[in-house]
């Protein structure tokens, strides 16, 4: 029998051992996603629809890192092209399939911005809308392919 | 102090500027200076008047906020306590779209010029691969065009601030049918005064945030159809224009 527990390693080296479920939970309609990191991705602020869908009190999460939403299935290099885009004061677009506390997923299309305060980067906002069904199933393949070649190297 | 020029957002319906007048005289009164209020019919003309440095305090959309902010140096000090602009995205009664996904690419949507309603809707409308490239948009002056064109089967969908589709008639709104209304609440209208006033920023900040305490105050806010202010520290007005800048790119 497969575990559905996964071991999960982060780019600051830690490790957590996460529930994995293969049940979406729709993306709540009308609504945007909100949270606010400060320069380390710890989280600083997360609006309702943050908490609902990740499963996590509000308590749970301001404090943590955001990669608390990491699915096993998103590729290490998405992340670092996040981090390598919005560290030199630009936007960042992507298709994300985030892990709920329940171990369910669900996808979004984030865009984060960087917050600049008199010329300096202070944290970052992400918003998260709901995607396009074409551009997840173009995500999970290519995410897929992307993972495959990552454990090839 | 030149007498400064009070304007409000062309968007703001017809049935709260006489609301708008009434705190006009409220405000010169309280604060002991002159205002002219001034209003435009369109928000082209209004960004001009912007552009010329002519506009003292505005009650601004959130999507000029971001402009007057981050460009003009104006400060925002107050927004009306619990409301949001919100949208609606609102289809014929009799139209077989039940949702979202079920618009073709090419929508036609009747829409007007608030900057806010559009950018939402768009963004409601992007789980069908809708895109503001593929979007077929029909600009009305007013909601109540905007309704009369949904009817008319002229176009498949219509952008309402939900202010607006609320204060419809009965009659309009048993003929059209809600499709979608986000629920974001963190974008807002906004109260912001420039630059040159920025000695005055605390009085006038004090005067709204005692407006309610005064029997007439509470008045004019009944016609401005609010109940209170809420003062805003700067970093809330950042927060609304960061978020604002990840919907439009």
């Amino acid at each position: 029998m497969i575990s559905p527990f996964v071991q999960l390693i982060y780019h600051d080296g830690t490790m957590r051992e996460v529930l994995i479920k293969n049940e979406e939970i729709p993306f709540p309609e009308g609504k945007l996603i909100v949270s606010r990191t400060d320069l380390a991705g710890i989280i600083t602020h997360c609006n309702p629809s943050f908490i609902e869908m990740s499963g996590y009190q509000h308590e749970e999460l301001i404090g943590r890192p955001h990669h608390i939403l990491r699915h096993p299935d998103m590729p290490a290099a998405a992340f670092q092209d996040l981090w390598d885009t919005i560290q030199q004061g630009k936007q960042w677009h992507g298709y994300v399939k985030n892990l709920r506390k329940d171990g369910c997923f669900y996808w979004v299309y984030a865009t984060v911005i960087p917050n600049i305060r008199d010329g300096s980067i202070i944290g970052y906002t992400s918003v998260r809308r709901k995607p396009s069904r074409a551009k997840v199933q173009e995500c999970i393949q290519l995410y897929a392919q992307m993972n495959e070649a990552g454990a090839a190297v | 102090m030149m007498r400064p020029v009070m304007t409000i957002s062309p968007d703001i319906g017809p049935d709260r500027i006489a609301g708008w007048y009434i705190f006009n005289t409220w405000l010169q009164k309280q604060w002991g200076h002159p205002i002219r209020l001034e209003l435009f019919p369109s928000f082209q003309k209004q960004r001009e008047a912007i552009q010329r440095d002519e506009i003292g305090i505005i009650y601004a959309n959130p999507f000029d906020a971001a402009m007057l902010v981050r460009e003009k140096g104006f400060k925002a000090i107050a927004a009306a306590v619990g409301k949001s602009d919100e949208a609606v995205i609102a289809v014929n009664v009799d139209s077989s779209v039940k949702c979202i996904e079920d618009l073709p690419i090419t929508c036609r949507a009747a829409v007007t010029e608030a900057p806010d309603v559009n950018t939402i809707s768009s963004i409601l409308l992007e789980p069908a691969d809708i895109t503001r490239q593929t979007l077929q948009s029909v600009i009305a002056d007013t909601y109540v065009v905007v309704a009369k064109l949904v009817l008319q089967g002229k176009v498949d969908v219509g952008f309402f601030l939900a202010e607006a589709y609320d204060g419809l008639s009965r009659v309009v709104r048993s003929q059209l049918r809600e499709l979608l209304r986000s629920q974001i609440y963190d974008i807002r209208h906004v109260l912001l005064v420039e630059p040159h006033l920025q000695a005055e920023y605390e009085t006038l900040k004090t005067i709204l945030a005692n407006m309610s305490s005064d029997a007439k105050g509470r008045d004019a806010l009944h016609n401005l159809g609010f109940t209170d202010w809420e003062i805003l520290q700067q970093e809330d007005t950042e927060f609304m224009i960061d978020l604002m800048d990840t919907l439009v790119t």
